[in-house]
């Protein structure tokens, strides 16, 4: 198969940029990973973004991003796929790249949320439900996470904060990331005593809602000069799978099963088994996500992903560190830009430049975006690209 | 101007009209037309009784535009004797703790204030206490 490698990345840092635009944003992103890849210019540019057009009153990202980059003439689109819409992006990147039609793919996620006030917000990120029969309702996505969360707890008998060891890693994660909204760790006793969201969810169980933007630049491991300037990581699996739009439509809400198909999929196409994975960028929207995206990759039975919570595997040292440079918890969720993050960070890990959050010896990474409570997952299998 | 759409689910919303598929009996709500039990067509309408047990619940304080008025409210998703799950808010609750496998019926109230100068207000379903166990429970 034609290898697909990852030759620039670029992030803006996650946080309420009150004083930079939609295009702003995007255009640092896309800029850095542009020089990150010496220069190289690419032929096509996917977008990920959600909310442009409830939050910003713009649509037509592709050309837009293109046109202020410097870019017009290049073919450019959105994709939209609630959180998931980069990971989706840079899913039609890698296709388009693997395919041969394109040799050089800009993905970008960006995403504005600071722009409205947090009603707004909620409303706009509550049209990745079913807004006939879930939205209107007045559901929002944290009030859909505490509902899995406490039907969870109840039914598996989760001790209390039997999920907070999600937050306090991804916390202790992000202190390493200059990238990161939150760059401290948390005391357990801090968590215990924080302010109740939604019950069961205390704000240490939701990401928060931030702008920013990320890029990964693509091309055919064959078009690089042989001296490129750092080492390459490729796209050795790339799957996206959908469930029911509305979560009351599963037989068990309780399994995130489109996750568990992307991750079978994904790994099959990259000749691995989860296990061998180095680190696993799961979507900590909700820490409930968080062990139920552990349950559906396979890491635990049906109802015992919590567990994970308390173990050591899941910090930079351990098997299977997860939110290795602060995870949507600590980094910050800018909605459907989140996938470029994720994608961008595990290419940190795998090239060896995640300084105090580097997962020793990491050579393979997992990651998995989700579009509300997995009615979309895209999962990609990253690893360091040997070149001969 | 979401007037047509609204007016397309009175039926579900006062109602609780789902379907029935003909071929395998599984009932359906929201009605989807295609069974997702057997995969066949499905469109034969179906009344659901209304009453059902909570599946899960929380309370929302950070309200969408439109829901402010109404918060905090207690949401749930409500397993409907027939089968189906669906998402609502509790009402008529009073000092009543919400629990996982409270009985529970269909009721008709205010959804959604207006968000805009034309002033609609949407109402549907929404779930109380069945009132037997209320009644029990006085």
């Amino acid at each position: 198969m034609t290898n697909v490698v990852i030759a620039g990345i670029g992030q803006t840092p996650v946080n309420e940029h009150w004083d930079l635009s939609l295009r702003e944003l995007g255009l640092q992103a896309m800029e850095a990973a542009m020089q990150d890849a010496g220069g190289l210019r690419p032929n096509a540019l996917y977008v990920g973004n959600m909310l442009s057009g409830a939050l910003s009153h713009q649509a037509h990202l592709g050309a837009m991003l293109a046109d202020f980059a410097g870019l017009t003439g290049i073919e450019a689109a959105a994709i939209e796929a609630a959180g998931a819409s980069a990971a989706m992006a840079l899913r039609v990147g890698f296709l388009a790249v693997a395919s041969g039609q394109v040799d050089v793919a800009l993905v970008l996620g960006v995403e504005k949320l600071s722009d409205q006030v947090p009603a707004q917000v909620e409303s706009a990120l509550a049209m990745g439900t079913d807004a006939d029969y879930e939205a209107e309702q007045g559901l929002t996505l944290t009030a859909q996470a505490a509902l899995l969360a406490q039907r969870y707890l109840h039914e598996f008998k989760v001790p209390e904060h039997g999920l907070a060891g999600f937050s306090l890693t991804a916390h202790a994660n992000g202190a390493h990331n200059p990238n990161a909204m939150f760059r401290k760790a948390v005391k357990p006793e801090i968590y215990a005593s924080a302010a109740i969201v939604s019950a069961p969810l205390n704000m240490f169980d939701i990401a928060p809602n931030a702008d920013g933007a990320a890029a990964l630049l693509l091309t055919r491991a064959e078009l690089l000069p042989p001296k490129f300037p750092h080492p390459l990581v490729e796209i050795a699996g790339s799957s996206a799978v959908t469930d029911t739009l509305a979560l009351h439509d599963r037989p068990d809400p309780l399994t995130f099963n489109a996750a568990r198909l992307s991750v079978e999929r994904a790994c099959a196409q990259a000749g691995i088994l989860p296990k061998d994975a180095d680190l696993f960028e799961l979507f900590d929207a909700f820490s409930i996500y968080s062990a139920l995206s552990l349950e559906a990759a396979g890491f635990s039975e049906r109802g015992q992903g919590w567990v994970w919570a308390r173990n050591g595997a899941i910090h930079l040292d351990g098997d299977l560190p997860i939110a290795t440079l602060g995870g949507l918890k600590a980094r910050g969720f800018p909605g459907g830009a989140t996938g470029a993050y994720q994608a961008v960070e595990a290419t940190l890990q795998l090239r060896g430049q995640a300084d105090g959050a580097q997962v020793p010896g990491a050579k393979t990474a997992l990651v998995q975006s989700l579009g509300g409570p997995a009615s979309t997952a895209v999962t990609h299998v990253l690893k360091v690209f040997n070149q001969n | 101007m979401d007037i047509p759409r609204h007016w397309r689910l009175n039926k579900q919303r006062y109602a609780l009209v789902g379907e029935v598929c003909e071929h395998c009996d599984a009932k359906l709500f929201p009605p989807r037309d295609i069974c997702p039990e057997c995969g066949k067509e499905a469109k034969t309408l179906f009344q659901f009784s209304g009453k059902g047990e909570v599946y899960s619940y929380t309370t929302v304080y950070e309200a969408p535009e439109g829901y402010a008025e109404q918060a905090p409210y207690t949401l749930a998703m409500v397993k409907l004797a027939e089968g189906p799950l669906v998402t609502a808010q509790l009402t008529d609750i009073g000092d009543q703790k919400p629990a996982i496998g409270m009985p529970v019926e269909m009721v008709t109230r205010l959804l959604r204030s207006a968000t805009d100068e034309r002033g609609m207000l949407i109402y549907g379903y929404k779930f109380r206490p069945a009132v037997a166990q209320a009644a029990q429970a006085a």
